[in-house]
């Protein structure tokens, strides 16, 4: 076929696609979309990071309900079957742990570079509350999934985790009984954890995360205050194809990091749980919630009138209430920001958790 | 007239709505409640033989669906206490070295009469009745 009558044909194929796709639209979105260029622009990546991983989430998790059965009696048998059995089946398992590790680190750390760089102000208050309920989603996850092998540390972990919720007052009693399908961690409770970690809330984030998408689309992304006003224009770099390219990179970056933490250090599986052993020695949980099991080792039985740990998650929620309300109090009604407020917080609250994260690791 | 014809039309349908919405919602409530679980009531259980145990050791054992914790203290002293930890549900464990009762999950320590040493467990342990009978170790809840 002569070049010319090919060209005609993809013009015209192009040209119907584009009538009932409203392909031009995109194009024309995408060409205006741009990125801010500064010292700070490897803190976007961080984002797009978190999604990747998210993507390999879904996809290895796809994988592992092929063989995985929720069940006491069977859970840890069918998670040993893929780790020993199935061809591959311990890489799919341990690229699934490994990649929920790093997701919500990389999460932790595109909250905090948000944060600092002040992505939260006007007019981008909602995008910054759906990425803290999308954290919150992500440490759901995390916590759900942690019961499914049904091993020793696991099935403590969600006693002491549940029996937390329990401890919170008025609602805490019924969502307890809520989150464990009775009143104690039984394999109703995994059936449960598995409904949520496989059906609720992959439904539930991926909702969340197109609203969060979709406003991140819709107000481009922000640059620090502090350089519009020094130098005039923030220079910017294409998203297409320059910042994707960048992004693919990054991507294979992450791939990488993966790939040789699943294959050189596999998941460990542990001991099957058993509801008549005592809890092991040295029992702690995933390192995300080390910084508060460290804090609620630390408090007394009693604070003022109430137990220990009550104080702990009254305290915790604050904190979390505080830090997720950042817009409103980042800034005065008259537009200034309260600067010092801000950093002080961030930097006080990653203190708190890498330096509290370290001492439940080493304890 | 037609005003309050419209209004009350308004009224009716999302009277109406709110009152499907509640008929689905409610059930599903419901449902998320997991029933309770009635169990056979146990008062004794033979827990073990007095020979599987040394003096100076705990193990746990089986008390209906519950974790007891049954302790030799010497040799024809024994006790025995509910396992679950008061702080936060882990089982407990015996530790002859210092004859205290452990938590391993936030390092809580109990005396061998189950009150708190140290550590964050706001209440003692519940306790059981032990008796022997020849060479078995009945435990009883107590009171
Ligand atoms: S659960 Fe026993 S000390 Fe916390």
């Amino acid at each position: 076929m002569p070049v010319a009558v090919f060209s005609q044909r993809k013009a015209r194929v192009v040209a119907w696609l584009d009538e009932r796709l409203a392909l031009d639209r995109i194009r024309e979105f995408l060409a205006h979309k741009t990125v801010p260029v500064h010292s700070g622009t490897i803190w976007y990546y961080f984002g797009g990071i978190t999604l990747f991983l998210f993507g390999i989430q879904v996809a290895t998790g796809i994988l592992l309900l092929l063989y995985y059965r929720p069940t006491a009696t069977e859970a840890y048998e069918s998670v040993q079957f893929i780790v020993t059995r199935v061809e591959f089946g311990w890489l799919i398992r341990s690229l699934h742990s490994w990649s929920a590790n790093l997701m919500i680190l990389t999460a932790f750390v595109h909250m905090f570079s948000v944060a600092f760089l002040r992505g939260w102000r006007r007019p981008r208050e909602v995008t910054w509350l759906s990425g803290i309920v999308l954290l919150g989603l992500t440490l759901a996850f995390g916590f759900s999934g942690y019961l499914l092998p049904w091993n020793t540390t696991a099935y403590f972990a969600t006693k002491v985790g549940t029996d937390l919720a329990g401890s919170i007052p008025l609602i805490g009693p019924p969502l307890a009984r809520f989150l464990r399908g009775g009143d104690d961690v039984t394999g109703g409770t995994l059936t449960r954890f598995f409904g949520f970690h496989v059906a609720v809330l992959p439904a539930v984030t991926t909702a969340v995360l197109a609203v969060h998408l979709a406003l991140v689309q819709r107000f481009g992304i922000s640059s620090p205050p502090w350089l519009k006003t020094s130098e005039g224009k923030v220079p910017q770099m294409r998203f297409v194809p320059n910042f994707l390219l960048r992004e693919l990179m990054a991507w294979y970056a992450a791939l990488a990091a993966l790939g040789v933490l699943a294959a050189l250090f596999p998941w460990p599986l542990g001991e099957k749980a058993d509801p008549f052993a005592p809890a092991p020695a040295g029992i702690r949980p995933e390192w995300y919630f080390l910084a508060p099991f460290y804090t609620l080792k630390l408090l007394p039985s009693h604070v003022a009138f109430l137990e220990g740990e009550q104080a702990g998650l009254i305290g915790f929620g604050l904190l979390g209430l505080w830090w997720a309300a950042l817009p409103f109090w980042g800034v005065r009604p008259d537009g200034r920001e309260r600067t010092r407020l801000v950093t002080g917080t961030g930097v006080l609250l990653l203190a708190w958790l890498s330096s509290f994260t370290l001492l439940g690791y080493l304890k | 007239m037609p005003q309050v014809t419209r209004r009350s039309a308004n009224w009716l349908l999302g009277g109406g709505v709110a009152g499907s919405l509640a008929s689905f919602v409610y059930p599903v409530m419901r449902f998320l409640n997991p029933p309770a679980t009635p169990e056979a009531p146990v008062n004794e259980v033979v827990v073990a033989n007095a020979q599987q145990m040394l003096p100076n050791s705990g193990r746990v054992v089986k008390f209906g669906s519950k974790p007891v914790l049954l302790i030799r203290v010497g040799e024809a002293e024994w006790r025995a206490f509910g396992a679950t930890c008061t702080h936060l549900n882990c089982t407990v464990q015996y530790r002859p070295e210092s004859q205290q009762i452990w938590c391993a999950c936030h390092n809580g320590f109990y005396d061998l009469n189950g009150r708190v040493v140290s550590g964050p467990p706001p209440r003692p342990l519940d306790e059981y009745a032990v008796r022997t009978r020849g060479q078995e170790i009945v435990i009883a809840r107590k009171g």
